[in-house]
């Protein structure tokens, strides 16, 4: 119908019949000239008139796509489809030639500005799309504040800014800032300068009321805000960063003097990056409070550094059943002889159980055996009282311990040993001997009465005592993982341990109890080796040797 | 390296009479000869990374081929070996290494699984010698602990020691878990390959063949930092097939079965004692985990080297390799429907019958 009642309006020419038609249409010849145009082209383009130059009446992009398919030659298909198109006037327009017998090329302009413009917004959708999602995965990814402090403000940097800075709540009296100018690295500062000074950073870092993004002033911004070799500032917003109930910290971008401003839809776009940055960053700080937390309470349980004390040898190691924890239910300590001649008191011990829980009763028994120092002689003494806590103290957990006091003798160390329900200590002699330490008892904590027996060994200088929790017996692996690692292999591999420093025989024994157990699951494994040193005594920190040293 | 540095050629002289009297003391199992050695070299003035790296790092080789060479146990390389770490742990206290940290933080690890820590050692202090904050967690380090202490500390770059190749798939996860967090990895150690090829498989950013070439590269500038990359997994494409898995999940059994049918194919064995038989086992848990790390990796190459050097190792011990050609054919029996696997055992057998005895690298 429409195309009937064009033609019916249309010049009547045959090989014209669009001059009515409501898109714009225009015939040119090969050699450039205008030959026809229909009602809309005339009204689109004035300058058009028969016989006029193309590259006159029509813009130079559209007068290239003519020359092209007048060009001569053989023409590859799906050319005449390719999309010329450009600006005439405010309208964006695609032009589609159709090639008549003659060589004149009929432009049909289709107006494609609202595509165009609904192009251009997704395409730019896409772009913040893609932007907030890779800041949200590379935020997610770390649990450390600088870290997202730093990520915050290289991204802000990159895509809102020229310059951009991530600021934390005050530690203490310093303001922890990261500053990051487009294309540079990112660099962190503590200023000692007053968050209030900028309006409205005051209460985004206090997170409390809440406020918008605010314009500063950039003549009133303080000096620290701007970033070295920045030049002028053309515009300054604060973004708070919202936190998950603690204040997160503030976002601070800077736009040069003469770039664009910040339009609408970049403020939405910056406050949806805010509320990102915001979460990661407190997420950041809560973990490293909790980790604070727990650093302050594990410090107690942890297994101390054993060193040399008083001309005797010590070293432990400890591995926790889980690889996730650092503590467990083994345990071990060294309590220094208070005077000299004194002997010191060596335990080392396991709660049945693994795990936290266990943990804390390592925690208990280790505090009660210090208060107990002054009994460090009377062994039996000790394990009863002891005892007598452990029942007392409302769990159903039992310990095993071992309780060594070394005392050293001339070259030679003697070790009182009582073992409490413990694998007994093995002795290393220097001539690769290994024996079993004659000391037996009762578990603590199960039972009213606690029965040990106590053993003295001595130690010629290059001999070991090595204390170990069954973790290390029971290690089950092997080649063929069926087997336990037993006190047999331990006895073998002491064996090959004659004169090796104590440090040495209680890694390897942990080497070799791991290796044993592969990849498989274990349970906490402690050792701690006593040794008699096999230079002549000195004391921790002056072990060099006087002169003579052998060339 | 510093500007009082005496000229090389008596230096180089003075070096190595150091490391000969160093190895002496080492080898009588003598800590207090082998400390006071390091700590009179440096009151001489001698420079402590030359210490450490052409005297002790170099005895320390020398330990490692005279156990390799089977002049030494393995207990004997584990004493020798904490020697030279208090060696280098006197060093540390000793008033010519103090230095002020003025460079950025680096945290220092051995891959889980990985008992040789000096290697680690020396680089965390050759880093603290160039001006470097350093936290060095030891050997055996799990993911876990690695990932927890980055989170709390921001390090500008992780530095990981493998000297056992069968560690490279637990150090391809730590690499991975580092750099999802954004913290670049230097590797380094004899696992990664004379050539580093396996540091680059495996995706770190940086490899150093030694201590002296991790420092070089951490001084150089930073390492590029690693991006979120959704496509993580697609490296290493060839797990698809799951062989790496079915092999690890099945190595106890297949282990035994092989050891059970090995005595049928190689009648020596059953005139071994119980040590002997135990030896064997192992010595086919460590074909198998070579095998698997093989799978992982997709590199024959890994495992052919192991086996030219188990052959080698078997001979410097007195025992003929005879029992590994029947045992990589029964390996291949039992492992039949694993392509990669058969074709890397049947690489494995003719790198025996080739017989070029290759002393090789891995430990």
């Amino acid at each position: 119908m429409v195309s009937t009642r064009a033609q019916t309006a249309a010049d009547p020419e045959p090989d014209f019949p669009w001059g009515g038609a409501p898109c714009p249409v225009l015939v040119a010849d090969p050699a450039g000239r205008v030959v026809r145009c229909n009602d809309a082209a005339q009204a689109l383009l004035p300058g058009a008139r028969p016989g006029s130059r193309l590259a006159d009446a029509v813009p130079a992009w559209l007068a290239a796509a003519h020359q092209a398919v007048c060009l001569p030659g053989p023409r590859t298909a799906g050319e005449p489809d390719a999309p010329w198109s450009g600006m005439i006037e405010a309208r964006r327009l695609r032009a589609h030639p159709s090639v008549r017998q003659d060589g004149a090329v009929a432009w049909w302009l289709v107006d494609d500005t609202d595509h165009h413009l609904a192009r251009e917004a997704l395409r730019t959708e896409r772009e913040r799309t893609a932007f907030l999602a890779r800041t949200s995965s590379t935020l997610l990814s770390s649990l450390n504040l600088e870290r997202c402090m730093d990520v915050t403000a290289q991204l802000a940097a990159e895509s809102l800014a020229d310059a951009a800075l991530a600021i934390a709540p005050a530690r203490g009296r310093r303001l922890p800032v990261v500053t990051c100018l487009r294309g540079a690295a990112p660099t962190s500062a503590l200023e000692a300068v007053d968050a209030d000074e900028v309006p409205g950073l005051g209460e985004a870092l206090r997170g409390f009321p809440p406020v918008p993004s605010r314009w500063i002033d950039p003549a009133a911004a303080p000096a620290w805000l701007i970033p070295e070799d920045f030049g002028p500032v053309g515009a300054i917003v604060v973004t708070p960063l919202p936190g998950h109930g603690v204040p997160a910290g503030a976002l601070v971008l800077l736009r040069k003097e003469g770039g664009a401003a910040f339009t609408e839809e970049e403020e939405v776009f910056a406050r949806l990056f805010a509320a990102r940055a915001g979460a990661a960053m407190s997420a950041a700080r809560l973990y490293a409070e909790q980790r604070a937390i727990t650093e302050v309470l594990m410090r107690e349980l942890l297994p101390p550094v054993l060193h040399q004390i008083t001309g005797v040898d010590l070293a432990g190691s400890y591995r926790p059943s889980s690889d996730h924890e650092r503590i467990g239910g083994d345990f071990y300590d060294v309590h220094p002889a208070t005077a000299a001649g004194e002997p010191s008191l060596v335990t080392l011990g396991d709660v049945c159980g693994k795990g936290l829980e266990a943990a804390v009763l390592t925690g208990k028994i280790r505090n009660t055996l210090h208060a107990l120092l002054p009994l460090a002689d009377d062994h039996q003494r000790i394990l009863t009282l002891l005892n007598t806590a452990l029942l007392n103290a409302h769990t159903t957990r039992f310990a095993t311990l071992v309780l060594a006091s070394v005392a050293r003798h001339g070259d030679a160390v003697r070790v009182r040993l009582t073992s409490a329900g413990h694998p007994s200590p093995l002795i290393v002699r220097a001539d690769g001997t290994v024996e079993e330490a004659d000391t037996r008892g009762t578990l603590v904590g199960a039972l009213p009465d606690v029965r040990a027996r106590t053993t003295t060994v001595t130690l010629a200088p290059g001999e070991s005592c090595v204390l170990y929790t069954d973790g290390i017996t029971e290690a089950q692996g092997g080649p063929l993982g069926d087997a336990f690692y037993g006190e047999e292999r331990l006895k073998r591999a002491l064996a090959g341990c004659a004169g090796m420093p104590a440090e040495g025989i209680v890694e390897h024994v942990q080497m070799l109890a791991s290796q044993w157990l592969g990849s498989r699951g274990h349970d906490d494994m402690a050792v701690v080796a006593i040794s008699a040193p096999r230079s002549p005594h000195r004391d921790a920190g002056h072990d060099r040797t006087p002169g003579g040293c052998a060339a | 390296m510093s500007p009082g540095t005496p000229p090389r050629l008596p230096d180089d002289e003075r070096l190595r009479d150091l490391a000969g009297r160093l190895w002496d003391a080492v080898a009588a199992g003598d800590e207090y000869t082998a400390t006071g050695t390091v700590l009179r070299a440096l009151d001489d003035g001698l420079d402590p990374e030359h210490v450490l790296l052409d005297v002790i790092a170099t005895v320390q080789g020398r330990v490692g081929e005279q156990w390799a060479a089977n002049r030494i146990s393995v207990a004997q390389e584990h004493a020798a070996t904490s020697i030279n770490e208090r060696a280098v742990a006197a060093l540390a206290l000793h008033p010519a290494a103090r230095t002020t940290p003025h460079r950025g933080r680096i945290t220092v690890a051995c891959v889980d699984g990985e008992w040789h820590a000096l290697p680690a050692r020396l680089v965390a202090e050759v880093l603290k010698l160039r001006g470097w904050r350093v936290d060095y967690l030891g050997a055996q380090v799990p993911a876990p602990h690695l990932i927890s202490h980055l989170h709390t500390t921001k390090a500008d770059a992780v530095a990981l020691s493998s000297s056992i190749a069968t560690r490279l798939p637990a150090a391809h996860a730590a690499i991975t878990a580092c750099q999802a967090i954004g913290v670049p990895v230097l590797v380094g150690g004899a696992a990664f390959g004379p050539d580093g090829r396996y540091a680059r498989l495996l995706g770190a950013q940086a490899w150093a063949t030694d201590a002296r070439t991790a420092a070089d590269r951490l001084a150089a500038g930073p390492l590029p930092c690693p991006q979120p990359d959704p496509r993580q997994g697609d490296d290493l494409p060839h797990l698809a097939d799951q062989e790496y898995t079915m092999v690890v999940r099945g190595k106890d059994a297949l282990v035994r079965t092989v050891f059970l049918a090995l005595a049928d194919a190689f009648p020596a064995m059953r005139g071994y004692d119980d040590t002997q038989r135990e030896r064997t086992a192992e010595d086919l848990a460590h074909i198998v985990e070579f095998l698997a790390t093989a799978l992982y990796l997709d590199d024959d190459g890994l495992f052919t080297g192991f086996i030219a050097w188990t052959a080698h190792i078997l001979r410097a011990r007195g025992v003929p390799p005879q029992s590994l050609p029947p045992a990589l054919a029964l390996l291949a029996r039992e492992l039949k429907d694993f392509p990669r696997a058969v074709r890397i055992l049947r690489r494995g057998t003719e790198t025996l019958t080739t017989d070029h005895p290759t002393p090789g690298t891995p430990a």
